[in-house]
């Protein structure tokens, strides 16, 4: 047992450090941190200076341009990279499609794919959830007919995150309607500028566009763009979820909104003190604290796991589960922290360079935007529900 | 990073893990609480002859561990059990305590305590709750010795010791930090007198009185009045301890539970197959986890400097005393009304589970604590 890192991993960890502190754009940190809105050019900015420097493919191998690097080094750059408030690395291509096609795509998509993920060329969104398959996912009904050396889509996805940045679109549709729901399912890659493919936005609670439809209107697919085996495709789906539960506990998140909070409530005044020093409060702060050092160990118990060669299994939907009711915690002491200031909603402040003055503290808006945009902390990636499941069947066996 | 055990921890596991589920039980531990020491000789002499005593000390006090770890390594398959013996009272705190203040000095006493002789831990008092520095018991000089008046509070399986640890207060007042000395004080000396009885969840203590008892000047256990960053400092570790046998009883309650929900048919199938006890199962869990998660924090800093350490101290008691509140109440409500029977293991491990939110603290006072510490 040793909770500290070994020589290398401290040396690593200065260098992510300094490369951070030299090429992390003090424009982009403090957007982050002031939670301006970023635009599709900062992600695009900050992708192409990890790129430069070889990290963008974090969870790659170094045979395709990725970093090669193993899962503690992994959680390292999580931690630095969140705590200097660097943009998230948008995951659609690099954490969710480019593994998938390392393990199941053609010689030539790969070929072709994986270089324009990393230098910027393609950018991915996710065609999984529709209006009737959220949790039951294989209820998909957009359907691929084919029809010589092509592919008809038609039907509708939802919830397509950043899809209106997207040039492509890699989705699940339906092949065949023949056995089990799960075995008429097909893996598609799929050009957003084709004719058919409508996007339209879905402003969320917290007044942003995140998410969207998208719409598939006898869109014509090449039928090469078909990943892997027809009717094959929710394997690859699944092989997909396990790579978008990496880093699912979100610590490095998790501590760097848990310090924000920490700050508000040394600003905010409640009764002639500072609120970190209102008993009831500094005992909900301390409380999600002390849950979060566990939690951070759970999650280096995995990592040290994973770095020694076991896949993760259902531990992933443990820290799923504690990793989002801790975040969600802090985003709600946080609005609760800011007081009547968490109710105006001036919608253009959160444009970089505005001059609409925000109204009461600049970190009141962004602590409201951020528990209503966090709602979906329990709901995406396998709901809190469907995860109690997985663990149930298949660590409690029952 | 590594949260591997070393090979001699796994081996000292391992052959603690198969005596104790040869030796221990709950019936025994039961039939013990009613005896006269309030714990199983015969369990007892066993974990002596096996050195484990000597794993909770240091090289230096003449065992051969000491560490955060070799506290957890031990006292998980202590919890796991069900065990219950004077492990805490007479190793970790009362030989510790003499191993940080005199290794030398009391180096025969502490050796026959890792040989298995019982010390008593007197420190706590009516009215201190969890306030270490709370010791109003004084000592004044006395010719060439002290004389000792006083009372301490639930001193653990105070019968069966044959020498008491004792804190005293030499100068200052009742809640000062300055001023705390410790004493040996064997039992039977004048002016000594006990009142014994049974513990929830198994073991003896006693209300132990102290009527000028008049000891010599060699009684006075390392220098006079600064005891109190040593009584800290076994706490820590006797934190350390009882929060792993909480883990050992959580992970045993879990088996007991998820066996009974796959074991038990209503309405036609197992309760298990029911969503709304899966979820809550999953629930415990996910807190058993962060119950281990806690007790490795604890263990890995218990080296540190005081404030991380105690930081830590209190943060895994906060998180043990809330985890093992869960545990107990869903797995006694998910068993049903055999859960609540005196006859089933459940009862003894839940008691146990639940008798170590009142030992060094509970989860509001370590959290407030913490809240203390934090703001340092």
């Amino acid at each position: 047992m040793d909770l500290a890192y070994t020589d290398e991993q401290k040396a690593f960890r200065d260098e992510v450090r300094s490369f951070l502190a030299e090429k992390l754009p003090k424009r982009l940190s403090d957007k982050v941190a002031g939670g301006k809105r970023l635009t599709k050019a900062d992600y695009e900015e900050w992708h192409a200076i990890l790129n430069d420097k070889g990290w963008l493919g974090v969870t790659w191998p170094k045979e395709h341009g990725g970093t090669g690097w193993d899962a503690v080094e992994r959680h390292i750059f999580e931690m630095e990279t969140t705590a200097a408030r660097a943009p998230r690395i948008v995951p659609f291509g690099i954490n969710m499609l480019g593994p998938v096609l390392m393990k199941f795509g053609s010689e030539a998509q790969k070929a072709h794919y994986l270089p324009r993920i990393l230098d910027g060329t393609d950018w991915w969104c996710q065609g999984y959830s529709e209006p009737g398959a959220g949790s039951d996912l294989a209820s998909i009904k957009t359907t691929a007919e084919r029809d010589g050396d092509h592919y008809i889509v038609n039907g509708q996805k939802t919830w397509t995150t950043l899809g209106q940045h997207a040039d492509k679109i890699f989705c699940l549709v339906r092949t065949s309607k023949e056995g089990k729901p799960q075995e008429g399912i097909s893996f598609l890659l799929i050009d957003m500028e084709t004719p058919g493919v409508e996007v339209r936005p879905i402003v969320l609670i917290d007044g942003e566009a995140e998410v969207n439809e998208v719409w598939f209107d006898n869109v014509r697919v090449p039928a090469e763009n078909l990943v892997g085996e027809e009717n094959k495709g929710w394997t690859y789906a699944k092989y997909l979820l396990t790579h978008e539960r990496t880093n699912i506990a979100g610590v490095g998140f998790a501590t760097a909104a848990l310090e924000e909070l920490k700050r508000i409530a040394g600003r905010e005044m409640s009764g002639g003190l500072p609120l970190s020093q209102n008993a009831l409060f500094a005992a909900k702060i301390a409380q999600v604290e002390i849950d979060l050092m566990a939690m951070a160990t759970t999650n280096l118990r995995t990592v040290a796991a994973a770095a020694a060669g076991q896949a993760p299994g259902a531990e992933s939907s443990m820290l799923k589960i504690k990793g989002t009711v801790i975040r969600q915690e802090i985003n709600a002491l946080t609005r609760q922290a800011v007081g009547p200031y968490a109710m105006p909603f001036v919608s253009e402040a959160l444009e970089e360079g505005s001059n609409v003055e925000p109204v009461g503290p600049d970190y009141a808006m962004p602590a409201t935007q951020s528990y209503f945009n966090n709602r979906k902390l329990s709901i995406y990636g396998g709901s809190n529900e469907v995860q109690r499941q997985i663990i149930s069947k298949a660590i409690l066996e029952l | 990073m590594n949260f591997e055990l070393t090979d001699e921890r796994r081996m000292l596991s391992d052959s603690l893990r198969r005596y104790l589920a040869d030796t221990a039980s709950f019936e025994a531990a039961a039939k013990a609480t009613e005896g006269e020491t309030g714990f199983d000789a015969t369990l007892w002499e066993g974990i002596a002859e096996m050195g484990v005593m000597g794993a909770l000390l240091p090289e230096d006090a003449g065992g051969f561990g000491g560490a955060g770890f070799d506290l957890t390594t031990v006292f998980e398959e202590i919890g796991r059990a069900g065990a219950v013996t004077p492990l805490i009272e007479s190793g970790v705190l009362a030989a510790g305590l003499l191993a940080e203040l005199d290794p030398e000095g009391q180096a025969e006493r502490i050796e026959s305590a890792i040989g298995g002789r019982v010390l008593g831990f007197a420190h706590a008092e009516p009215g201190a709750r969890y306030d270490l520095s709370h010791v109003a018991a004084t000592a004044e000089a006395s010719g060439e010795g002290w004389r000792l008046s006083g009372r301490k509070t639930v001193v653990g399986f105070a019968s069966a010791a044959e020498a008491f640890v004792v804190t005293a207060r030499t100068s200052g007042e009742a809640a000062d930090a300055e001023g705390i000395s410790v004493f040996l004080v064997p039992a039977g000396t004048e002016g000594l007198s006990l009142r014994d009885y049974p513990l929830n969840g198994g073991g003896r203590a006693g209300e132990l009185v102290l009527e000028n008892v008049t000891l010599a000047a060699s009684a006075l256990i390392g220098p006079e009045g600064a005891a109190h960053e040593a009584l800290e400092t076994v706490h820590a570790r006797a934190t350390c301890a009882l929060s792993a046998e909480a883990l050992g009883l959580m992970e045993t309650i879990r088996g007991l539970t998820v066996d009974y929900l796959q074991g038990r048919k209503q309405f036609g199938k197992p309760i298990g197959k029911f969503q709304a006890l899966q979820h809550r199962m999953a629930d415990v869990l996910i807190e058993i986890e962060q119950a281990r998660s806690a007790v490795i924090n604890l263990a890995g800093h218990l080296e540190a400097d005081r404030v991380t350490r105690e930081r830590h101290v209190s943060a895994t008691k906060n998180l043990i005393g809330r985890a093992g509140r869960l545990v107990v109440e869903e797995s006694i409500q998910m068993h049903g009304g055999i859960g609540m029977t005196e006859e089933y293991a459940l009862g003894h491990f839940a008691k146990r589970l639940t008798m170590v939110d009142h030992r060094f603290g509970d989860s509001d006072f370590h959290l407030e604590r913490f809240i203390r510490l934090s703001a340092a």
